[in-house]
């Protein structure tokens, strides 16, 4: 309400934020988090037994990971900055005043994990022998720890907007950074990124070694191992995550509904989690016994496992962290626990700046109502797009026009009910105004396009109230 | 004074949006954010400046070497600068995002929001410009016979893309100065007309090329370059002469392009500092020309301790331009802050006072005994159950049926409900509203049907 809303109406702004945060976590975690310590691994294992093909592998490996990181994988991390200033400025610029040190910090990791990938990669020629080998290696153990020092500090990041532990009293940095969660996703993510990282590897080496080679045999073999190898402590990890996850999550729900979704997502969690780690470790093993058996369709099997579950994770992560942005602080739509009351007794709309009504009056209900729809449900919903709230009622209340009351006596009690969603942060007149609205595209499909460009001068009050002390 | 600072306020408040700031502490000083802001800015524009310029060179050698061979393996070394330069530029890029979003938080995020679409294609387009870049590069030798014209129309294109964003950028930190335009505005294009957007453009393109041409006039010309190797047919002193009449002559169009932005600013952050700083800093890239020109003339060496003097001179320059920059904006900008600041605090006492009237209500409420009542309460499940229409849950009339004697067992379900009927979604719990409200809200339910029953026999409808 304080910030210009940018509203995609056909998508929604849910879909849109995950569609750029899981392109960068699939591309983050195999290939740069889990792939460089293998890739350095690999190098020194051709500089120990002398042969130079599984230098020229590594080479070839790390000519693809430094083109897609530096392009797509860099730029999409950077791109959920940009995302989120779109979507959430609010979150986003709350979440900066608490986390700014933690982000600075990263950013120093970040720049030296570019830096160091631009040394590594371009020197790769020139510092091919003797001392100079072994300094290029050094470069590269300084690369993987880098590059996991930067998901390290995220984690904290994620894991906070989650659950924040004991933030919302003490608000100190190191209560928010060091939540329940921070450990347990630290150690699953890591062991995730080392896992998938090897298959990853072992698919380009389809291409870049020749076909029934006894190279490509030890390659394969060694990759298998690597990845078979992290599948064993990704399972314990894994495991505590997911015993974590509901004890932090499932304190704060007390609704049956929520609760039933969640456990049954959660499930869902654990029978993908079990297919992959099963699948990979199937897969690794006749990788590491008989390496040819296994070809580049069979690899894609784990892959698009690994994606799925990677993808699940996500999506709980973000239906659990609902209604919030900062858990326990601030709604997804911006409002703060705090200004509710307020909110309900004046109404928001003669609080909001971007909005073009400031009070509903008997002639402008349908435009108020369009207000009220975009500060207190955009974040979440579209009107008749994706998420749409169009659908939405009509799968609560069928094709029939929707009774008024019944409406209102949704709105009223949307927490309560739904404690995915915020109270509603409106007055009597807001709720009959949005209830208005909703009945009107019920019967109109009218994506709004001007979401950015309502404005109209707040009522002069506010002038009256400060010029009199 | 014509208007008295009550009259003013009304006057902006009718005409500016005045949204309220988010209500937590800066993690650390205000000026010490500003001070990284400018300082970290000018290092991430530093290499936009490389990648942009370099991109362009690169290309342009490269068309000048279809008749000329050696300029087309300059325009191969000047590309192989840029993928690094590029990559630089975005790392260094996300510091000063930071800080800009926390010093600037309302005025930041509201022209990112104002220009939304253009603001988000940035991360495809530099993606899209990035790949191009590589491309270029790495088929610069396998491509040199048969698909030279297209070459270097992916050359070409990663420039143009180059060329665009900043635009983008520079239109989102044009627009962030301006909030009485904000309501004016709608997406990218029509921010093109607030402020002076094209003159910064252009003052900064020219100073792309500036800087390249200084970067690479020591890249190349630096005593450890294997120049007999990568560049066989040019002499230190030509590429020297090259680069340093490429800064001389970008540096001589700052002095149309300066004053020509200087006098298109809007008025509202003009101050004497601000006209005191850029004439210093014009006064020094006098300097700079001077050193440039008799360096240009001398011919035929490296460039040697006299680059160190002209980089030294010329930093500072950008230190002027950068610092003059933020000046103009920390001007521009304080009304509207002030305005956000006493509406945040308006808005803050409100929050106060509610709570303590609700506090106090509280108790008052209770004791007139007016706080809760059956009613009320099914308010918490009137989304669900109407009385004699099916919504999402059964009717109150066969509620009715099934409890009529047993209001207890409406309490049970109420707090742990089961699944029963297949149609519908299950139902919530609602045990956190505890026993006593939803004994009210059970007796409320049952004589609601009984009343209904009773007097307009609705429940038992003729129909069905
Ligand atoms: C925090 C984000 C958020 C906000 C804000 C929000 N919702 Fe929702 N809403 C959700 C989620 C999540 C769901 C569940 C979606 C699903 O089933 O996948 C949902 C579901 C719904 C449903 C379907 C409920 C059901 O039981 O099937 C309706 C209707 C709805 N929302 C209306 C609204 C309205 C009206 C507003 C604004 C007053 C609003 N929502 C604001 C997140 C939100
Ligand atoms: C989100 C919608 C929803 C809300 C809100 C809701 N209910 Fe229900 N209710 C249902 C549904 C759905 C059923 C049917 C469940 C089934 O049979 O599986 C139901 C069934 C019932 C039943 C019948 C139980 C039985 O034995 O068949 C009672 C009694 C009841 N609700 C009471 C309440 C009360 C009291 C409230 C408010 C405190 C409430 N409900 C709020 C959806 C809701």
């Amino acid at each position: 309400m304080d910030f210009p809303q940018f509203f995609f109406d056909l998508i929604g702004n849910r879909l849109f934020m995950a569609i750029i945060a899981s392109i960068h976590v699939f591309i983050n975690h195999p290939l740069a988090v889990g792939a460089y310590p293998l890739i350095v691994l690999i190098e020194w294992w051709g500089r120990r037994t002398g042969k130079v093909e599984w230098d020229r592998l590594a080479y070839r490996i790390t000519f693809v990971l430094f083109i897609i990181t530096t392009t797509v994988g860099a730029l999409t991390g950077v791109g959920i900055w940009f995302t989120t200033a779109l979507i959430a400025p609010f979150g986003i610029g709350s979440l900066l005043r608490v986390f700014f040190w933690a982000w600075f910090t990263e950013w120093l990791v970040f720049i030296s994990e570019v830096i160091l990938i631009m040394i590594y990669f371009l020197t790769w020629k020139r510092w091919s022998e003797g001392l100079m080998k072994k300094v290029h290696i050094g470069f590269g153990i300084f690369l993987a720890a880098f590059s996991w020092l930067t998901m390290a500090i995220i984690v904290g990041i994620l894991g906070f907007m989650m659950d924040s532990g004991t933030w919302p009293v003490t608000r100190t940095f190191i209560s928010g950074f060091f939540n329940p969660l921070y450990l347990p996703q630290l150690a699953f993510r890591t062991t995730y990124a080392m896992m998938t990282a090897g298959l990853c590897a072992w698919f380009m080496i389809f291409f870049f070694t020749e076909k029934g080679s006894p190279f490509r045999r030890q390659a394969v073999r060694l990759v298998a191992a690597w990845s078979f190898g992290w599948a064993v402590p990704f399972i314990p990890s894994a495991l505590w995550y997911w015993y974590r996850v509901p004890d932090s999550m499932l304190a704060n729900i007390n609704v049956g509904l929520m609760t039933q979704r969640f456990m049954h997502w959660h499930h869902t969690l654990a029978v993908i989690m079990l297919a992959t780690v099963g699948v990979i470790s199937l897969i690794t093993l006749i990788g590491i016994i008989r390496p040819r058996y296994i070809t580049g369709l069979v690899l894609l099997v784990p892959f698009v496992l690994g994606i799925w579950l990677l993808g699940h994770f996500e999506r709980v992560r973000e239906f659990i962290r609902k209604p919030y942005v900062i858990a326990d602080y601030m709604y997804s739509n911006g409002v703060k626990i705090e200004e509710m009351p307020v909110f309900q007794r004046d109404g928001i709309l003669p609080y909001a700046t971007w909005v073009k009504n400031h009070r509903v009056t008997s002639v402008n209900q349908l435009d108020a109502g369009c207000d009220v729809f975009l500060v207190t449900c955009s974040r979440c919903h579209t009107t008749s797009g994706l998420n749409s709230l169009t659908a939405k009622f009509k799968n609560l209340y069928g094709p029939e026009p929707w009774d008024k009351e019944v409406l209102n006596a949704f709105l009223r009690t949307m927490h309560v009910t739904r404690t995915y969603m915020p109270p509603f942060p409106g007055n009597d007149a807001e709720v009959e105004a949005l209830v208005t609205y909703i009945k009107y595209l019920q019967n109109n499909r009218e994506p709004i396009f001007d979401a950015q460009a309502r404005w109209q001068p707040k009522p002069a009050q506010p002038v009256d109230s400060m010029s009199s002390p | 004074m014509l208007l008295t600072f009550n009259q003013i306020v009304f006057v902006l408040l009718t005409t500016i949006p005045i949204p309220r700031d988010i209500d937590l502490p800066l993690p650390f000083s205000s000026w010490g954010l500003k001070f990284f802001l400018v300082v970290l800015f000018l290092l991430h524009i530093l290499f936009v400046n490389l990648m942009v310029g370099g991109s362009l060179l690169a290309v342009f050698f490269e068309i000048l070497g279809l008749n000329q061979k050696k300029y087309d393996q300059l325009g191969k070394k000047i590309t192989e600068t840029v993928t690094v330069n590029k990559s630089l530029a975005v790392v260094l890029g996300v510091g000063p995002l930071l800080c800009i979003n926390l010093v600037y938080t309302i005025h930041f995020y509201s022209a990112n929001t104002l220009t939304g679409y253009a603001w988000i294609s940035i991360i495809p387009l530099v993606i899209i410009a990035f790949l191009l870049a590589y491309l270029h590069k790495y088929t610069w030798l396998n491509w040199q016979e048969k698909n030279k014209k297209f070459h270097i129309f992916i050359g070409s294109m990663a420039a143009f893309l180059f060329l665009c964003i900043p635009l983008i950028f520079l239109t989102n930190i044009n627009l962030m100065l301006f909030p009485d335009k904000w309501p004016e505005v709608s997406g990218f294009f029509s921010s093109l007309r607030v402020g002076n957007v094209f003159p910064r453009y252009f003052h900064f393109l020219t100073a792309s090329l500036a800087l390249t041409g200084l970067f690479l006039a020591g890249w190349f010309g630096r005593k450890k370059y294997p120049l007999e190797t990568a560049l066989p047919e040019f002499s230190h002193a030509e590429l020297k002469k090259i680069f340093y009449k490429l800064t001389f002559y970008a540096t001589v169009a700052q002095f149309a392009f300066g004053p020509l932005l200087l006098f298109t600013l809007p008025y509202s952050g003009i101050s004497i500092t601000l006209i005191i700083i850029i004439l210093v800093g014009a006064a020094l890239a006098l300097l700079v020309l001077w050193y440039l020109h008799r360096e240009i003339k001398k011919g035929n060496d490296q460039p040697g301790y006299s680059y160190a003097v002209i980089i030294f001179i010329f930093t500072l320059v950008v230190i002027a331009m950068g610092t003059g920059r933020h000046i103009y904006r920390e001007v521009s900008l304080a009304p509207h802050r002030a305005l956000i600041a006493s509406e945040s605090e308006r808005f803050h006492a409100i929050l106060l006072a509610t709570r303590m009237r609700l506090a106090a209500g509280q108790g008052a409420g209770e004791a007139l005994g007016t706080a809760i009542t059956g009613e009320k309460i099914f308010v918490n499940c009137a989304a669900c159950h109407a009385v004699d229409k099916i919504l999402a849950g059964p009717s109150l009339v066969e509620i009715y049926s099934l409890y009529k004697d047993n209001p207890e067992g409406i309490v049970k379900w109420a707090k742990a409900p089961g699944k029963k009927r297949p149609q519908f979604a299950p139902m919530p719990s609602f045990a956190q509203l505890g026993d006593e409200k939803l004994q009210l809200v059970a007796d409320y339910i049952l004589e609601t049907v009984r009343q209904n029953t009773t007097s307009g026999k609705a429940a038992e409808s003729p129909q069905k």
